[in-house]
């Protein structure tokens, strides 16, 4: 089937297969890599992605489900060479490791920051529940995303 | 040299690509024309294949090829690396895993491959496997060690009656143990598990095997901890090809923590099979292929028995193991019970009788192998357990009981190292002031008295201690070759200074997650005197990097790094030559910092980047020496490495439900020198979330038919965000005194003292409230497992 949606905020028009879904067909179609597979069930969010501006774990979605959506994905994320300030503050605060989980995890918590841009340790720790890291014991992200909350640009 | 970068928590060079999308694993890539397989999996842990008929899924478009055990009869099973022999001498048994399960053999765990097939797309193959028509004859089927044993128990291989791959006794001499623990005034006992655990590193298995008919080479994309091993493996051992028409390339690896150290039938086959069809095909595990597949980690079943004189000092070690292997003997599989395990029975204490009777049996599971630790967490487990249990036994206090019997401090140069009664020598050790600074942190004396009030609470408070050596390095190549590594265990480095003056440092090890690429930047960027951006760390490519052994065993920088610093010592010494040729002076008066040889007392020096250029435009040259300044060393080390520490818990359990909530994880650990200390800090964290989950949420279930039954991200418990505390972290600096940096490893001290902390402290609160008969609780301590304890 033929659908039509806008990726990194670039209108793409592709041929899929019924039951593509959202992940692979941006691996896969779009190789955009960075949404990574890890569990197949829905539970670890390693393959994070925005619809229409809301973290949703692209394992979970058909790719026709985004028909005519707004598609963001880690590659998406900066603006230009500007880092986004998860971005900058996963590298500040050694948020990562291996990096598997890491694009996922940065998704989820930009969505936590466009909702609750002051969060608590609690409040991010629960907004990560999604989201497996088996390296960084979660510290360090938090601290990250503590981070990215204390410089992301204030909203004029 | 320089101080400039070692010691600073340099932010990590190869964050960019990671926190941009643009890390570039296995499954990342994508070449011309590339198949892809799935694999038809036994469903059952025993079974006999009947018949297999491929007819229908060899008709399906777009199938390629359907393989089965008849087509890949010709190449050799997965080899083992460690031979360990039973003690009456008799050989390791050693089946070997085969690619495929032929027609009329046996599958010997859920998962065991009987076919693969090779098709256009992921999404076809999977379709055809389906299609495969494999009839089964299930066979009764044990997953437990101690099952394995029992008279009547099914046998995994037919050809070994008893199901043990061997036995093995280790330490004094049993006897002498056995009267020690008889003059003892105390005897603990204590008989536990070890539960079996699945590493689940998050990037699942992935290969890319690709032959080029043209150069007549194969190249393995792989996503694996050692290419130069696998390499090695499966050219000599698996596939008999010629090792130098193979580049094996571990790109960007998702983590591993053991469960990708070893050769695993699937890169052997994918490589194979690009042969057959001359093009790229590629394999992905999916998570269930993962759990049932990949190696798992300890899986032992203890008792252990202590004893101490009247006055609390340990008089001896008993302890006799069952160690499950599964079915196959994986890569390193024989030495994480034994040579990682009994070796490490003497910990801290100055304990002078120990023995271990160590069992290693075959079920039908897939592999157990070294995961996180590697026989370094069971054996602190062990001895901690005891101990703690030992001192609420004694009515004594369990940081006082290990005061009084921890060895005294050695430095390793005036003092000399300490002899253990399990073979090791101790390098370094100043064991007190860690546990002394865990107490400090912990504010013992207060907690002791909050615990007091708590304890007519609802919520019980507890706080475990844990206190742990672990051996890492791994290791000196005629030591491990005499307890029964097949393969040396050093490191190779090259450091190749660019005319310019920039340089590339290949080596050996593998980051995946690790940081090396900053790591060894700052040092060698230190030691040269130069800025880190000159300096590029190559890995993971076995074109590129001449040779390697890997990384597993914290052993990264204390052998691989100590590998590049010969090298760095002999561009700097044939550097001097140049650079004294060109001064006009003698060598010796010549002193090397911040980047440039200077003439001693005078201002007249050359920099590192005009000696770089001299010795590739050699015009004014010393006579007789050659151009080029690239030098390649091997490191074998002079011994293991020793870390230790301290890891304390505070745990708050809930008297209504039995609920654990972990308040505190207090971590101090002395792991030699620090060259970046972030990096350092992060390795400890990530270990103590897996030591953690060990101990309160993560454990593999098997049913009667020995089938996982959860093996999911949804069944299978990791610990999350919201599980744990914000951990508490200090250091203290006891150098290593035999390799250049001083350094002993971080990869594992988080993941081999936090078990039994975080144990200890839910034994503590349940202890506080009055459950004093309570000796064990079986992990993961879920919600249920302590109810249960407190009201049985």
């Amino acid at each position: 089937m033929q659908i039509n949606l806008t990726v990194n905020g670039k209108a793409r028009a592709s041929e899929v297969e019924d039951r593509t879904l959202l992940v692979y067909y941006l691996r896969e179609q779009l190789g955009l890599t960075g949404a990574h597979v890890a569990c197949d069930t829905s539970s670890c969010g390693a393959c994070t992605v925005h619809v229409d501006g809301v973290a949703v774990k692209s394992c979970t979605l058909l790719a026709a489900q985004a028909d005519g959506c707004q598609v963001t994905t880690i590659e998406g994320l900066a603006s230009g060479n500007d880092l986004h300030p998860l971005q900058q503050g996963f590298k500040e605060c050694h948020g990562l490791q291996c990096g598997f989980c890491t694009p996922g995890m940065i998704m989820t918590a930009a969505d936590l920051l466009n909702t609750n841009p002051h969060p608590s340790e609690t409040e991010i720790r629960v907004a990560l529940e999604g989201n497996i890291c088996r390296c960084t014991g979660y510290h360090n992200i938090v601290k990250a995303i503590q981070w990215a909350a204390e410089h992301q640009a204030v909203p004029a | 040299m320089s101080n400039k970068f070692i010691g600073q928590s340099i932010k990590r060079v190869e964050d960019k690509r990671f926190i941009t999308g643009k890390g570039r694993y296995t499954d990342d890539i994508k070449l011309p024309g590339m198949l892809h397989a799935h694999f038809v999996r036994s469903p059952y842990a025993h079974a006999r294949v009947v018949s297999i008929d491929t007819a229908e899924a060899l008709a399906i478009p777009g199938v390629v090829a359907v393989y089965t055990g008849d087509d890949v009869a010709a190449i050799n099973g997965v080899p083992c690396g460690w031979q360990v022999n039973f003690r009456n001498g008799e050989t390791m048994r050693e089946p070997k895993h085969p690619m495929l399960i032929a027609t009329g053999d046996t599958a010997k765990h859920a998962g065991d491959p009987v076919a693969v097939v090779i098709a256009e797309t992921k999404e076809i193959a999977i379709d055809a496997a389906e299609a495969v028509l494999v009839e089964w004859d299930e066979l009764p089927a044990i997953a437990s060690p101690a099952d394995a044993l029992k008279d009547g128990a099914p046998l995994v291989h037919s050809q070994f009656p008893d199901n043990k791959a061997f036995d093995w006794s280790f330490g004094n001499p049993v006897e002498e143990v056995d009267a020690a623990i008889e003059a003892s005034a105390h005897v603990t006992t204590l008989e536990f598990v070890n539960q079996r655990v699945v590493p689940n590193a998050m990037e699942p298995r992935a290969y890319i095997g690709h032959y080029d008919a043209v150069a007549d080479k194969y190249t393995l994309y792989t996503s694996t901890q050692n290419p130069h091993l696998i390499r090695l493996l499966m050219c000599a051992f698996v596939l008999g090809i010629p090792e130098h028409r193979v580049r094996v390339v571990g790109p960007d690896v998702g983590g591993g923590f053991g469960s990708k150290i070893y050769h695993y039938t699937e890169e052997a086959l994918v490589t194979w099979a690009s042969k057959q069809l001359e093009l790229p095909v590629k394999w992905t595990s999916d998570r269930s292929e993962a759990f049932l597949l990949d190696a798992h980690g300890r899986d032992h079943v203890t008792k252990a028995e202590m004893g101490f004189d009247a006055d609390g000092n340990i008089m001896g070690l008993r302890i006799k193991t069952i160690a499950n292997m599964g079915a196959y003997l994986s890569t390193f599989a024989p030495a994480v019970p034994t040579y990682l395990h009994g070796t490490l029975l003497q910990g801290l204490y100055t304990t002078p009788k120990i023995n271990i009777d160590m069992t290693c049996v075959f079920t039908h599971t897939v592999a157990v192998d070294a995961y996180r630790g590697a026989g370094r967490p069971e054996a602190t487990y062990l001895l901690e357990r005891i101990i703690e249990l030992a001192a609420h036994e004694m009515g004594k206090d369990p940081a006082q009981l290990r005061f009084q019997n921890f060895i005294p401090p050695f430095d390793g140069v005036t003092q000399p190292g300490y002899q253990t009664q399990v073979a090791l020598q101790y390098d370094s050790g100043n064991y007190a002031p860690v546990l002394q600074k865990g107490l400090d942190l912990l504010g013992y004396d207060d907690f002791r008295q909050a615990q007091k009030q708590a304890a007519n609470s609802n919520k019980l408070l507890g706080v475990g201690f844990s206190t742990y050596v672990e051996a890492c390095g791994i290791a000196p190549s005629a030591v491990v070759g005499a307890l029964g590594a097949r393969a040396g265990l050093y490191e190779s480095a090259q450091v190749r200074v660019q005319p310019t003056g920039k340089v590339s440092v290949f080596t050996g090890s593998h980051s995946h997650g690790q940081g090396h690429e900053t790591t060894f930047v700052q040092v060698v960027a230190d030691k040269l005197g130069i800025a880190m951006e000159d300096v590029e760390l190559v890995h993971g490519d076995s074109d590129t990097v001449a040779f390697g052994m890997g990384t597993y065993g914290s052993r990264s920088l204390a052998v691989g790094g100590s590998a590049i610093m010969k090298s760095i010592d002999k561009v700097l010494e044939k550097g001097a030559k140049i650079a004294a040729h060109k001064l006009e002076c003698a060598e010796g008066d010549l002193e090397y910092g911040e980047g440039k040889w200077t003439v001693k007392g005078t201002d007249k020096s050359i920099g590192f980047g005009d000696v770089a250029l001299t010795a590739y435009v050699p015009h004014v040259y010393p006579a007789g020496l050659e151009p080029g300044l690239d030098f390649s060393s091997f490191y074998d080390p002079a011994n293991f490495t020793y870390p230790f520490g301290c890891h304390i818990a505070v745990v708050e359990v809930d008297k209504e439900t039995g609920k654990v909530d972990l308040k505190r994880m207090i971590a101090v650990d002395d792991v030699g020198n620090i060259i970046n200390p972030m990096i350092v800090e992060g390795q400890i964290h990530g270990g103590l979330a897996q030591g953690i989950g060990q101990a309160l949420f993560e454990g593999t279930i098997y049913d009667e038919n020995a089938q996982l039954t959860n093996g999911s991200y949804m069944d299978y418990v990791m610990p999350r965000a919201d599980d744990l505390p914000m951990f508490e972290t200090a250091n203290q600096i006891t150098p290593c005194p035999h390799n250049p940096l001083g350094v002993k490893g971080a990869g594992e001290a988080g993941a081999i003292g936090s078990t039994p902390a975080v144990v200890n402290a839910v034994l503590d609160a349940l202890w506080s409230g009055g459950h004093n008969d309570v000796k064990d609780i079986l992990m993961p301590l879920t919600s249920e497992r302590v109810w249960r304890a407190m009201n049985n």
